[in-house]
């Protein structure tokens, strides 16, 4: 844009602050993609007046051609905050995009009315189209950030909810685990495991693999580092849940699970850390 | 000159190795606990490590030389006291000190012991 038609841009966003920003109030309320369960009228008012108060200010000192010039840092730090502020709410993408892009109308309309319908304003409006249309999409990419980080932040703790250290016996762990195990995971994993050895002072560690969908090298790996890991801390271990499918697939892999004895159930592996403890169980007749 | 003390425990040495180890101490330990376990004749040696935060792969060489070398005099060395974050270390290090017992106590490290005798 040109210092002219930045001027231009920049008048209009001064001369009719209030003017526009109940305009756009209105354009917002009265729109298909309104959201009274989410937002209120005042945090909705209150979230325009924020954003049009940085877009005058940004435009103020030169519109660039590119939104992440610069002068509009401001301004998409505004737009990034109310962006973050509804998806926590839970308003779509395009909700959030239309927020920006209702501001056309009123903004078109004022230009109009202030300096007609001549060439050089049709360029103004154009070049403000183009802006705005730029910040919607940072805001629906912002969006997308956030939605991940969200993602993210769940994902680890569900990784934290989802490894169990469970004490069987007297020095007798279980370790039953849901889902496949990845490089993350076994840290994960390993860190529990350790922790509660030392604990319980354990000397048995079963793992039971009930949970855990494929057996193929990687997490062959990742279970053979566990193992020798609780090794160091004294412990043994052993892995309990080998379902038929699984233990065709690792012998047709060729998968290697080294000296780690192994059961296709649960009781089977208890009933073997019994007899290493020394414990007998006598049914009583 | 520092040395690493070592203690006697019946049939059994203990070592407790709390500072870093290289090159002078470590020769010298493992000088000290040869000439010790020949001549009081022990059967075992506990070395202690619950104090250290990092076994890194030359305090990992020395436990495993000095394993080897109690071996040939006819006695068994156990580690004891690992910390869950110094195993984790070690084995993303890929050092799973082979062929060295390991015990979490000095309890379950004597009983090891013992039952090796």
């Amino acid at each position: 844009m040109s210092a002219e038609e930045t001027a231009s841009l920049s008048r209009i966003l001064s001369k009719y602050q209030h003017q526009l920003l109940d305009d756009w109030i209105v354009e917002q309320l009265a729109a298909p993609t309104l959201r009274p369960d989410l937002i209120s009228e005042e945090e909705l008012r209150a979230e325009s007046a924020g954003f049009l108060e940085e877009l005058r200010k940004g435009v103020e000192q030169g519109v660039p051609e590119e939104i992440f010039a610069p002068p509009l840092e401001n301004l998409r730090y505004k737009l990034e905050e109310i962006t973050n502020r509804r998806v926590e709410r839970g308003f779509a993408p395009s909700e959030i995009a239309t927020f920006v892009f209702s501001i056309k109308q009123p903004l078109i309309k004022h230009l109009v009315e202030e300096s007609g319908s001549s060439a050089q304003t049709i360029d103004v409006l154009w070049k403000t189209t183009v802006l705005l249309d730029k910040l919607g999409l940072f805001a629906v990419d912002s969006y997308q950030k956030a939605r991940e980080s969200i993602i993210r932040r769940q994902r680890e703790e569900l990784l934290e909810l989802s490894t169990p250290v469970v004490e069987l016996w007297e020095g007798v762990l279980a370790l039953p685990l849901i889902g496949t195990l990845d490089s993350a995971r076994t840290q994960v994993v390993m860190e529990s495991l350790l922790q509660r050895l030392v604990d319980t002072e354990s000397t048995i560690a079963i793992i039971d693999i009930t949970g855990v969908p494929t057996v193929d090298t990687s997490v062959a790996k990742h279970l053979i580092k566990t193992v020798t890991a609780a090794r160091l801390m004294g412990a043994e271990c052993m892995i309990s849940g080998i379902s038929p499918a699984i233990a065709q697939t690792m012998v047709h892999l060729g998968v290697e699970l080294e000296e780690i004895p192994t059961r296709a159930n649960l009781s089977d592996a208890l009933a073997l850390a019994f007899k290493k403890i020394g414990v007998r169980i006598i049914r009583e007749d | 000159m520092e040395r690493i003390p070592i203690l006697k425990m019946g049939k059994f040495l203990l070592v407790t190795i709390q500072v870093e180890m290289r090159d002078q101490l470590a020769m010298t330990l493992q000088d000290d606990l040869t000439q010790r376990v020949v001549q009081t004749g022990a059967k075992g040696v506990l070395i202690d490590v619950s104090s250290l935060d990092i076994v890194d792969s030359y305090l990992g060489r020395t436990l495993r030389n000095i394993a080897a070398m109690t071996k040939l005099l006819g006695a068994s060395t156990v580690l004891v006291g690992i910390r869950p974050a110094v195993a984790i270390t070690l084995v993303e290090l890929g050092l799973s000190l082979e062929g060295i017992k390991t015990a979490m106590t000095v309890d379950k490290g004597m009983e090891m012991l013992r039952e090796s005798t």
